[in-house]
């Protein structure tokens, strides 16, 4: 029967680009990888594909014809997508009905080729990377209710569902998200979607010194206002590109574009607004600084600046993405200051740090540095000069050795995306 | 109470009962390792004290270093063990086995590291979920998960099971609160995953772990992220006159893009039954009552409770009554907390169920409710935490009349297959220990479970880490227990469960 199906699908057609258009097709297609053992490369609309070691396999398996929206039920506050969807039609679909994704999803275009695109949903759990949100709402794996897919024998599994509570059996869409198509093939994700805030406001603060930044992040985390979002971008040191993309990005009536600034957001109906930039003038003691105020008009374009990581636009570089907990947000500052171009997000917990291709020894002695400051980094996108020895994710031996027994129990013949995240496996 | 099917007693273990409780001195101090009768007894059962099981012993360890000797020691001997924290757990998660040793966390009762600057506690599992807000709200902080257990359940307790409470709509349950937990594998070893950070990078060990039942490994630290007290806080009472009226208001509140810190519904029963027991000022006219909490700046707190009047106001509503004061708050609350004793002395026995829906389904599962209810000739009192939807059917029968017994048994699987069937969930925050074990397969075909079944094996690749746990032994969709309470006579009976 299969052989019959096989004929007749066009998705067996000689290329070694798969395209199904179905659940049951993609676990046709892996059951047969999984028959005669060969390597698949599963993707959505490839705009992370930078991302990770390249992965060695000759057949492509391509999910962005499965998409659309399954079912949206704002009231039940859940949409459910099917994988190729692209988050900018779910976002519109959102929108219409004051709703959000309220981890905000990186946008990885800019960086790629200069040009906005989020990708898919299946793209955008399999990568697990949340914006300026993050520290107070959560990452994507906070997000994800359930999913359907296909493990690495062709079986289609489900886990969770579309309810916040749900204590029934192991929580695999945790294990899913960030797991880069290691593990299985989405054919179905569940998101928990949220209430748009009314209004929004963001309160830039003119200021350089690594101690004060780090003083203001540690206060934004102490407030009771909800901060949204909190970003230093600093000036130095100089540099041409950089300072284009920047003047680019952030080129708003109340902003000035001259030195480093701090940016903290503020959500709510107008008046609570307000209640709360009068609160967080006192915490955060702004009359001793040069500030502006973006309005809800530039607000929400400025920190789709931040999401979009527009700052290292087209860079050929290598970027990376470091994790540290907020209170050495300092000691790594002083630790970069003045020698890369960078910013910080997550109220003082992430660093994107862009590093020179030929710069090599000094990758290594940053990634030292944040190890050393109890967080993890991520080699977000490679130069042409990349020393592909060095690991793109860090990880301990324990970790390394369990993630290689769960890659095992869903993909038993290692046929996904095989050396993306570790080169064992 | 019916018969449960456990996994086949290994005779050879219990035969060597001696020689085990002897090994297992060498690991930790000797009076931390129970055998006698009367010191194991106490361990019999968790809260879900309708089955009861004597382990063959009972083990204390005081450190991460003993748990990791005394589970290489058993993975060797294929020894089964249970895990157990404060043992309040609801779905008979700890419940021992003839053949297995408990591996009692009771010891593991400090808190290590406040950390105010990272905004996280790291704890030992045994410390309660309470005492961490306790030991951070001098300065203004809280830990948001709040089973109501919470005066007693253990945080390690909360991983295993993902525990949620009242807010979770909100602030989420255990799994979106905590940043790392130290746990020991069954073949002894010590692993880290997370820290102090957000997120963790490759597969999420953590996200995985956390309401695991205790299957995949033994927790011996957790750290937790800890929030700053909301500005304002308030909650109105919401009588409405019927069911569809207060179900269509929960809709349209969330329709609105309100999100409340905390939503509860009460069905007439429950107001009835609670408002004799602890007189909390509940309207006695209203078929169905709401609880409503807010928590953010005043004006916006003030602000969204205009809209919720409004709301249900075109709902029907036929009272609202918003606190004026933090006693009042808290007494709003108090007759909704004391619903389990307040259902206690209504009948000899209750049955607590544990389901979650989706919000908008609310009116059609409590009428199906209803129908089974006038079905099995039992009564039966709801109890909803509409903000997330997790229901709490209490069905009342008298435990001495077997065939009562019976029938409430088959009640209670019927309303839990009729939540997945609405697209809920078998448990919204009890977990499915042995209680549910054989419901599983309402949501998961086979496949499903295997997967499942894989994933354990890569961590306890000989099941002997809380065997017999979640996943079905008979396969077959049997009526099991649910929360058994006989005369009031609970387990923690002075703990509010609601």
């Amino acid at each position: 029967m299969f052989t019959e199906e096989k004929k007749n699908s066009q998705i067996f057609q000689d290329s070694n680009h798969l395209l199904p258009k179905s659940e049951i097709e993609v676990s046709n297609i892996i059951k047969e990888a999984y028959k005669n053992k060969f390597p698949i490369d599963i993707h959505g609309a490839n705009t992370k594909k930078f991302i990770g070691y390249n992965v060695q396999a000759a057949k492509s398996l391509d999910l962005s014809s499965i998409n659309g929206i399954i079912e949206y039920l704002p009231e039940e506050l859940y949409i459910k997508v099917k994988p190729g969807t692209l988050m900018e039609d779910v976002e519109g679909a959102l929108e219409k009905n004051n709703q959000e994704l309220s981890f905000e999803p990186t946008d990885f275009g800019y960086i790629n080729n200069g040009i906005s695109n989020k990708g898919t949903v299946g793209g955008c759990v399999a990568c697990n990377f949340a914006g300026s949100r993050r520290f107070k709402s959560g990452s994507v794996r906070d997000f994800v209710l359930g999913f359907r897919g296909v493990n690495g024998k062709g079986d289609i599994i489900k886990s969770g569902g579309t309810v916040v509570k749900n204590v029934t059996g192991y929580d695999l869409s945790k294990l899913v998200s960030g797991s880069f198509g290691t593990l299985v093939a989405l054919t179905e994700i569940t998101l928990k979607i949220s209430a748009k805030k009314p209004s929004q406001n963001t309160i830039v603060i003119y200021e350089n010194d690594p101690k004060v930044i780090s003083d203001l992040f540690q206060k934004v985390l102490s407030s009771s206002n909800e901060i949204s979002g909190a970003v230093f971008i600093p000036d130095e040191p100089q540099n041409k590109k950089f300072d284009l993309n920047k003047s680019k990005a952030f080129k708003f009536n109340d902003l000035d574009q001259e030195g480093s600034f701090f940016a903290l957001r503020v959500e709510g109906d107008k008046n609570s607004i307000k209640e709360r930039i009068k609160d967080i003038s006192n915490e955060l003691d702004l009359k001793k600084f040069k500030t502006s105020n973006l309005d809800p008009h530039q607000s929400p374009l400025f920190w789709k600046s931040v999401n979009s990581l527009q700052l290292f636009s087209e860079t050929k570089n290598n970027l990376l993405r470091a994790v540290v907990p907020p209170a050495n947000c300092e000691k790594v500052m002083n630790n970069i200051k003045n020698k890369f171009k960078y910013f910080i997000d997550w109220s003082g917990s992430l660093f994107w740090i862009e590093v020179a291709g030929k710069d090599d020894d000094k990758l290594k002695e940053i990634k030292k540095m944040i190890l050393q400051n109890n967080g993890y980094l991520t080699i977000i996108k490679k130069s042409e000069d990349f020393d592909f020895s060095e690991k793109i994710f860090t990880i301990d031996d324990t970790k390394l050795m369990i993630s290689k027994k769960i890659k095992e129990s869903f993909d038993p013949k290692g046929i996904f995306n095989p050396g993306k995240m570790y080169k064992d496996f | 109470m019916s018969e449960i099917a456990l996994p086949k007693v290994d005779r050879v273990t219990v035969s060597k009962k001696d020689i085990i409780v002897s090994s297992l001195k060498n690991f930790t101090s000797k009076e931390n390792v129970l055998s006698e009768l009367d010191e194991i007894k106490p361990y019999e059962t968790d809260a879900l004290a309708a089955y009861k099981n004597l382990p063959l012993a009972v083990v204390l360890p005081k450190n991460t270093e003993e748990v990791s000797e005394i589970l290489k020691y058993c993975h060797q001997e294929n020894i089964k063990v249970i895990p157990r924290g404060a043992g309040t757990g609801l779905s008979g998660g700890a419940l021992p086995l003839n053949d297995a040793i408990i591996l009692g966390l009771g010891k593991f009762n400090k808190i290590l590291d406040i950390d105010f600057d990272n905004k996280c506690v790291v704890t030992q599992p045994g410390v309660t979920n309470l005492s961490i807000t306790h030991a951070v709200k001098h300065k203004g902080y809280y830990y948001a998960p709040d089973p109501s257990s919470q005066l007693a359940c253990s945080i390690g307790g909360n991983v295993a099971e993902n525990s949620g409470g009242v807010h979770s709509l909100k602030y989420g349950t255990t799994t979106n609160n905590i940043l790392g937990v130290e746990m020991v594998m069954m073949d002894g070893t010590i692993c880290k995953l997370g820290g102090k950070t957000l997120d963790q990078e490759g597969y999420d060990l953590l996200g995985l772990i956390c309401g695991s039942e205790g299957l995949l490994g033994v927790i011996t630290e957790v750290t937790v992220k800890i929030l700053k007290n909301p500005q304002t806080v308030k909650a109105a009472l919401i009588g409405f006159p019927t069911i569809e009226d207060g179900g269509n208001c929960v809709t349209d509140i969330i329709s609105n893009g309100i999100v409340p810190a905390g939503m509860e519904i009460m069905d007439k029963a429950l107001i009835d039954a609670t408002e004799k027991f602890v007189h909390a000022g509940y309207p006695m006219d209203a078929e169905v009552l709401m609880i409503v909490e807010l928590d953010g700046t005043k004006s916006e707190v003030d602000e969204l409770f205009k809209q919720i009047k409004d709301i249900a106001e075109k709902n029907k509503s036929n009272s609202f009554k918003l606190s004026k004061s933090e006693k009042e708050r808290l007494g709003f609350w108090s007759g909704r907390k004391a619903a389990f004793p307040a259902c206690g002395a209504m009948a000899p026995d209750y049955y607590c169920m544990d389901g979650t829906i989706p919000r908008g389904k609310l009116s059609v599962i409590l009428k199906e409710i209803s129908r089974l209810s006038k079905k099995y000739n039992l009564g039966v009192a709801n109890g909803f935490h509409a903000g997330d939807g997790n229901l709490h059917p209490l069905i009342l029968f008298d435990g001495s009349d077997k065939e009562q017994l019976r029938r409430t048994e088959e009640f209670g699987a019927e309303i839990l297959k009729a939540c997945v069937r609405m697209g809920g969930a078998l448990s919204g925050e009890h977990g499915i220990g042995i209680e549910k074990r054989e419901l599983m397969c309402e949501a998961f075909n086979d496949i499903d479970i295997q997967q499942q079944l894989n994933i354990k094996k890569c961590l306890d690749e000989k099941n002997l880490l809380n065997p017999g746990k979640v996943y079905p032994i008979l396969r077959k969709c049997a009526e099991e227990g649910r929360v058994h309470v006989h005369r009031g006579e609970e387990k923690f009976p002075d703990l509010p469960r609601f």
